[in-house]
């Protein structure tokens, strides 16, 4: 660990722990620090953990929803703008307008846009993809994706101070606190 | 609660989700080192070569196809349908099954999924590559198949949105695209464990670009489990619209035998069987070949032992009805397609299609049998043939004698529908062999929600 480093090139300090009963503890030891900007990381999800650090909704829901509406809407005016407008055609007597037709093709769309909307628009809220990150300059975190769950408060925190977070992390009995350089 | 959990299955006798003793680590190495530890073994080696073997058959199948046409093969006047569209149902009806895993068992929290969700969506997708196959290549001018699609064109024309078979192409390209999104959402987080236990600087590259620079942070998990969910929402009506849709293909015509309003949810019965069939005869061997006994446990093939015989007796009870509703409709054409099925040139085929299909998987209900490897594996080889034997019968005998005797004729695949069909099979098999060596065929993230480890305590 080099003290060297000066604030402003620190992403933030992190601490790392052995089970998510402690990381949410700590998460939520340091939410009632005063802390805010701050980030759990674990190799699964942990309610609890983004709860703690005060995430408590996504707009993932509406960004769905918004999709499925799109599809469906787009789905069934393409029907309707063949069938009717563009390209009429006759078929068994039936209306052009045989909206009941329709139905499959535009729950079909609805579906789909749903889904590739909710995927891409994930991982754009997520930031995704994002081939650089701060947290990965630490040798530690790579165990993030195996057995070990870390707890990361930001130098952009109005709170954040290097040595008065490092002795607040040390409290909280980690196995290690390792500075995150940018 | 878990305790309770646990009570309740010693009560019950059930083998546990997952075995004892296992750690973060130890789930996470089980499963990374089947691919990036472990030397090819000859198993592997062989089941590829008659994969690829397989598939070489396929390719000759389609090049001499795409030279002569499609009168290569059986099919011909009155039955233009033959071997295509029978094997267009029965793989898309595999790929069921794993949808049903990954969407609907985890809208029911059903957990034990955990372990065989991953290689259930591959089946899915590569069952549906197959399917997807079969309408192109019969379409005669397969170059032209994106004239099914609604394209500005200079022609001026544009489908016809009141044919199933335009509903079908909707229905399997969405069916295609939302698995092969659910599958590869799935896979992110585990595509960031596999680039930090990676071995060599080639492979830490490649799953470290598949997985967008994974960093398991609380909100992107927040984030992924709200999608997750709501993915397995959206697919769980997916899943059982691709089934009646292709059911429609036949209800909606007028054929005896095939417009029926029981179609729907037997087609869907049918395709769940079928693909919990496959899913045993692929996890079987996997978790024995692999030591996989720890994750995939007996727990997982019961259960699927169980699906199997439920939705089998839909299935018997939709071969039930369709002979009383043929009976007690009073309709001359419909009571000579059910002597024609029993009694006619294909009897044989039905008959097998009963053994098949319903009474052998009867012996699922002996507990023993359920717990028993080599028996589930054998009864799934033959519900998986029952299930083809099925779509042709279906198929078939309705197509090749229907009002008027003067139009009846007489179908018999050729060589090229057998190459066709078994080349297909080779695809399937050099795929999931592909699949098990390159990308974790266990969801490794959701196993670790498994452990008891995982939760957390006040």
């Amino acid at each position: 660990m080099s003290h060297a480093v000066t604030a402003p090139t620190l992403y933030g300090l992190m601490a790392e722990f052995e089970t998510p009963t402690e990381l949410v503890h700590a998460a939520k030891a340091a939410y009632a620090e005063g802390y805010r900007e701050m980030d759990a990381y674990s190799p699964f999800p942990i309610e609890e953990a983004s709860e703690a650090i005060g995430f408590h909704k996504s707009a993932v829901p509406l960004v769905v929803l918004t999709g499925g509406i799109l599809g469906g809407l787009s789905g069934f005016g393409l029907q309707y703008w063949i069938n009717v407008i563009a390209y009429p055609l006759n078929i068994g007597g039936k209306p052009y307008d045989s909206w009941p037709a329709f139905i499959v093709p535009t729950f079909e769309m609805t579906i789909l846009f749903a889904g590739l909307v909710g995927m891409f628009g994930m991982f754009a809220l997520n930031g995704l993809p994002q081939p650089y990150h701060p947290v990965f300059n630490v040798d530690r975190f790579s165990a993030v994706t195996r057995d070990k769950f870390f707890l990361c408060v930001e130098a952009t925190d109005p709170k954040f101070d290097l040595v008065g977070t490092q002795q607040f992390m040390e409290r909280l009995k980690p196995l290690s606190i390792s500075e995150v350089p940018h | 609660m878990a305790g309770l959990e646990e009570k309740n299955l010693a009560l019950l006798d059930e083998p546990p989700v997952l075995g004892p003793g296992q750690t973060f680590d130890s789930v996470t190495d089980t499963i990374t080192d089947i691919v990036l530890k472990r030397p090819i073994g000859m198993g592997w080696l062989l089941g590829l070569a008659i994969g690829m073997g397989l598939l070489a058959i396929l390719g000759m199948a389609v090049t001499y196809l795409f030279l002569r046409g499609v009168g290569i093969w059986g099919i011909d006047i009155p039955v233009a349908w033959g071997f295509a569209i029978i094997n267009f149902v029965w793989w898309i009806g595999i790929g069921h099954a794993g949808t049903l895993i990954s969407a609907i068992l985890l809208l029911f929290k059903q957990t034990w999924r955990n372990s065989i969700n991953r290689f259930a969506e591959a089946m899915t997708l590569f069952a549906v590559a197959c399917a997807g196959m079969f309408p192109l290549l019969h379409m005669g001018r397969p170059w032209l198949g994106y004239w099914m699609f609604p394209y500005p064109n200079s022609m001026g024309v544009w489908p016809q949105f009141r044919s199933p078979l335009v509903w079908d192409v909707f229905a399997v390209s969405t069916y295609a695209t939302i698995s092969a999104v659910f599958w590869f959402v799935g896979l992110v987080p585990d595509f960031a464990t596999m680039r930090e236990a990676a071995t060599n600087r080639w492979s830490r590259m490649v799953y470290g670009a598949l997985s967008l620079g994974w960093r398991g942070s609380a909100r992107h998990w927040t984030r992924y489990e709200a999608l997750y969910i709501l993915l397995a929402g959206i697919s769980t009506p997916l899943v059982l619209s691709v089934h009646t849709v292709v059911s429609f293909d036949f209800a909606v015509a007028i054929m005896p035998g095939w417009h029926t309003t029981i179609f729907p949810p037997y087609f869907v019965a049918g395709a769940i069987y079928s693909g919990f069939a496959m899913v045993l005869v692929l996890a079987i061997p996997i978790r024995k070949y692999y030591g996989l006994e720890g994750m995939i446990t007996m727990r997982h093939l019961q259960n699927s032992a169980k699906i199997m015989l439920a939705t089998g007796l839909i299935v018997g009870y939709g071969y039930f009805f369709e002979t009383f509703i043929a009976l007690y409709s009073g309709s001359t054409y419909e009571r000579f397609m059910i002597h024609n099925r029993w009694f006619g040139p294909y009897a044989a085929f039905y008959w097998s299609l009963i053994l098949f299909n319903i009474l052998t998987p009867q012996v699922l209900w002996v507990p023993k049998v359920r717990s028993n490897t080599a028996w589930l594996f054998v009864i799934s080889l033959v519900v998986l043939v029952g299930m083809w034997l099925e779509r042709f019968v279906i198929i078939v005998t309705s197509l090749h004698r229907d009002y008027l005797p003067s139009s009846w004729g007489h179908y018999v695949p050729t060589r090229w529908d057998w190459a066709t069909y078994t080349g297909t099979i080779g695809l399937f098999t050099a795929a999931i062999f592909l699949f098990i060596r390159i990308m974790p065929a266990i969801s490794i993230f959701e196993i670790r929600m498994l452990l008891p480890q995982a939760e957390v305590k006040e």
